[in-house]
C-alpha cells in the first residue's frame, strides 16, 4: 500500500514536472530547477534525506508573524505620490523585519509593490517595482541576505482601495512584506 | 410542476455553459459613435437563396461595411438579386448608391452552400469583379467578414480587417478572462480564465499564440499561449517582474521587461524562454517596447526625467528620443508601415491617444476621452484599437487614424480592457 503511494507520488511529480515545460535556462524559475544547497553542500551525509513541502517553501509558522502585538505583522509601507523613498516612519518596521530574516536565514520574503490606478499599465509595473526594491534595497543595509528576498511588482493591478480618490490612491502606493508561505 | 435538478448536475451543467459560451452580458456589443465626412454610398442587395442559411450573409457584410465609417449603406430593399442576371442599374442609381454587390447562395455537396458574389460599379456599370466561396451554414458570419473585406478592398485600394480577430482581457468581480472575439466583438472565446490579474496581451505574427503576463504565480511572469491547442510555456520568469512582451516581426523572439538586473530594462528572448539578452541599458525605467515592421523597437523610459517614447535598432545599439511634447507619453504602437505611432499623452490630467507622424513630427490627439489605456493599429494601419473609461467602468474603443471614425465596445457588466488588434488570418 505505501509502496503504490509512494509510486503514486513520483508519478504525480513526474508529471507536475512535465507540466512546467519551460526550457532550464538562465537562471528561469518555473523550470524544475531549484536551490537546494544547504542540502547538496560537499555530502555531509550521502543517505540524508532532505524533507521538501511542496507547499511553497516549506515555512515553519513563526506566530510572531501574525500576533497583532508584533511590529512583525505589520507589513505595509506607504508612498508619496510619484515617490519611491521610504519615509522615516517606516525605519523601525523595517528594522524589524531585517532583524526577523537576518535570525531567521532560511526565511524567504516576497517583496510586492503597487502603484494607484492612474496611467499606463506596464509604466506603472515599472514604478511599482522601484518601490519594491527601495523596500528590499533598506532590508539589504540593514544585513539581509539577498538570497532571501525577491521584489515585484504588481503595478495598479492589485489596488487595497479602488475609488477614484486621493485617499484611496494614497493606500494603493504600497509595498508589502510576504514571507515565505504567504505567497 | 418542477423540474428538479440535482446540485451536481447543475454544477457540471454550469461549469459546462461556462466552458463552452460567454454569457449574453459577456458578449461585447459594438456601437458607432462617429463616422467619416464622406462616405461611399453601396448597395448590398439580398443574395438569392440566402435565406436557407440560420441568417442572411448580407446582414453580416452590411453592418461591417457602415461599420468601418468609410461607407454609408443604401437600402434596396428585400427582394434578392442573383450574381447571374445584371442587375437594375437605373434603379441602383436613383437610390444613390454607387457601387452594388449581388449573389447566389446555392446548396453544395455535404450539407455545404457555395456562395457567388459579383461586385459593380453602378455609374460605370461595370463589374469590379467576382468571387465564389464554399461554406457550411453556421459559418455565414466568416464568409460575410470575407465578402466586407473583398469589397472593401475593391473600393478603397486597402485590405479590409473585417476578418481580423481580437484579443483583450475582461474583469468581472474578481475573475479575469482573456478573451479573443471577431473584430465586430462577436464570437467571444475565452483562452485563459484567472483569479489573478492578466495584462498585455501580444498577438504573434502569424495570429496562432498570444504572449501575455499573468500573475497567477503573485508575481508577473510572461507566457506564450497557443489559441487552437490552449498549450502555454513559460517564456520569462526570471528573479523579480517580468512583463510587457512584443514579438519580433518573423515571430521568433520577444522582447520582454525583466527586472532580474535591477530596474525595468528590455531584453529580448526565444519565445519558448531561451536565449536570453539584453537589448538596451539605461540608469531609469525601460518598458513597453513594441517592434515595427522595419526593425525598430519603440520603448517608454524616464531616463530623461519624465516617460517619454524612445526607440532604438532590433539588433541593439544606440537608443533615439522619439516624442518631446510634454511629460508623459507611454505606451508606444508603430504603425503597419512604419511611418506613424500611437501612444497615450497626458493631457492637463487627461490620458489621450496620440498619433505621431514620424517624417513630419506632427502629432494629432485622436479621442476626446481621457483615461485611454494601451493603443493598438489594426492590421491595414486605419483604425486604432485601445482601452478607455465610461462611466466609471472599463471599454474597448476605436478610431480611424484620421479622428474621424470612433466606434465603441462594452459588455453589459464588468470591465473590458488590454485589448490588442490581430494580424491578418492566413488563409
Amino acid at each position: 500500500m505505501k509502496y503504490t503511494r509512494f509510486a503514486l507520488s513520483l508519478i504525480t511529480i513526474g508529471l507536475l514536472a512535465a507540466c512546467s515545460s519551460s526550457p532550464k535556462t538562465d537562471g528561469q524559475t518555473g523550470a524544475a530547477v531549484e536551490d537546494r544547497s544547504s542540502a547538496s553542500a560537499s555530502g555531509v551525509d550521502a543517505n540524508r534525506v532532505v524533507p521538501v513541502d511542496a507547499n511553497s517553501g516549506g515555512q515553519a509558522s513563526y506566530p510572531e508573524l501574525k500576533d497583532p502585538k508584533s511590529p512583525l505583522s505589520k507589513r505595509s509601507v506607504l508612498f508619496d505620490y510619484d515617490s519611491y523613498v521610504i519615509k522615516d516612519q517606516y525605519r523601525s518596521l523595517i528594522e524589524a523585519h531585517a532583524k526577523f530574516l537576518t535570525s531567521h536565514p532560511n526565511v524567504k520574503m516576497l517583496i510586492q509593490g503597487n502603484t494607484d490606478e492612474r496611467g499606463s499599465r506596464e509604466y506603472n509595473l515599472a514604478l511599482g517595482q522601484k518601490r519594491a526594491d527601495a523596500v528590499k534595497k533598506a532590508l539589504s543595509l540593514l544585513g539581509v541576505s539577498e538570497a532571501q528576498l525577491e521584489s515585484v511588482s504588481l503595478g495598479e493591478e492589485k489596488p487595497s482601495c479602488s475609488d477614484a480618490s486621493e485617499s484611496c490612491w494614497s493606500a494603493n502606493r504600497r509595498g508589502d512584506m510576504l514571507y515565505s508561505g504567504e505567497f | 410542476m418542477t423540474l428538479r435538478i440535482p446540485t451536481f448536475l447543475r454544477a457540471t451543467f454550469a461549469a459546462c455553459a461556462l466552458a463552452l459560451a460567454s454569457s449574453p452580458q459577456a458578449q461585447l456589443a459594438i456601437e458607432i459613435t462617429g463616422a467619416g465626412a464622406n462616405r461611399m454610398p453601396v448597395a448590398i442587395a439580398a443574395f438569392e437563396g440566402e435565406n436557407a442559411l440560420p441568417r442572411a450573409v448580407t446582414d453580416v457584410v452590411r453592418a461591417d461595411l457602415e461599420r468601418s465609417g468609410i461607407f454609408k449603406i443604401v437600402e434596396l430593399g428585400p427582394s434578392p438579386m442573383g450574381a447571374e442576371t445584371p442587375p437594375d442599374f437605373g434603379r441602383i442609381r436613383s437610390r444613390g448608391a454607387d457601387a452594388v454587390a449581388v449573389g447566389t447562395v446555392a446548396p453544395a455537396s455535404a450539407g455545404r452552400h457555395q456562395v457567388q458574389f459579383r461586385l459593380f460599379d453602378a455609374a460605370k456599370q461595370v463589374s469590379l469583379g467576382a468571387q465564389a466561396m464554399v461554406m457550411s451554414p453556421n459559418q455565414y458570419r466568416t464568409t460575410g467578414h470575407r465578402i466586407a473585406d473583398y469589397i472593401y478592398e475593391k473600393l478603397t485600394g486597402e485590405p479590409g480587417v473585417f476578418s481580423t480577430r481580437i484579443a483583450y482581457v475582461l474583469k468581472s468581480g474578481s475573475r479575469y478572462e482573456l478573451q479573443i472575439a471577431d473584430a465586430d466583438g462577436s464570437n467571444a472565446q475565452t483562452a485563459l480564465a484567472s483569479k489573478e490579474p492578466i495584462i498585455s496581451p501580444a498577438w504573434s505574427p502569424d495570429g496562432t499564440r498570444l504572449a501575455y503576463v499573468s500573475f497567477e504565480a503573485k508575481k508577473p511572469v510572461v507566457y506564450v499561449h497557443s489559441l487552437a491547442t490552449g498549450q502555454r510555456n513559460v517564456a520569462a520568469n526570471f528573479k523579480g517582474s517580468n512583463s510587457a512582451p512584443a514579438w519580433s516581426p518573423d515571430g521568433r523572439r520577444l522582447a520582454v521587461v525583466l527586472t532580474k538586473d535591477g530596474q525595468s530594462q528590455i531584453y529580448t528572448v526565444n519565445a519558448d524562454g531561451s536565449g536570453v539578452q539584453r537589448l538596451a541599458s539605461s540608469s531609469g525605467i525601460d518598458t513597453e517596447p513594441s517592434w515595427s515592421t522595419d526593425g525598430w523597437i519603440y520603448f517608454t523610459s524616464d531616463r530623461g526625467g519624465s516617460p517619454q517614447i524612445y526607440r532604438v535598432p532590433g539588433s541593439g545599439g544606440e537608443a533615439q528620443r522619439v516624442s518631446f511634447e510634454g511629460s508623459y507619453n507611454v505606451s508606444p504602437r508603430p504603425s503597419p508601415d512604419g511611418k506613424s505611432l500611437v501612444y497615450v499623452s497626458r493631457n492637463g490630467g487627461r490620458f489621450q491617444v496620440t498619433l505621431l507622424d514620424l517624417a513630419s513630427r506632427q502629432t494629432q490627439i485622436l479621442t476626446d476621452s481621457s483615461k485611454d489605456e494601451s493603443p493598438s493599429f489594426a492590421p491595414n494601419g486605419r483604425m486604432v484599437l485601445y482601452a478607455t473609461e465610461q462611466g466609471g467602468r472599463g471599454v474597448l474603443a476605436a478610431v480611424s487614424s484620421d479622428g474621424r471614425v470612433k466606434q465603441r465596445l462594452s459588455v453589459q457588466s464588468g470591465d473590458v480592457r488590454e485589448p490588442a488588434w490581430g494580424p491578418q488570418p492566413r488563409n
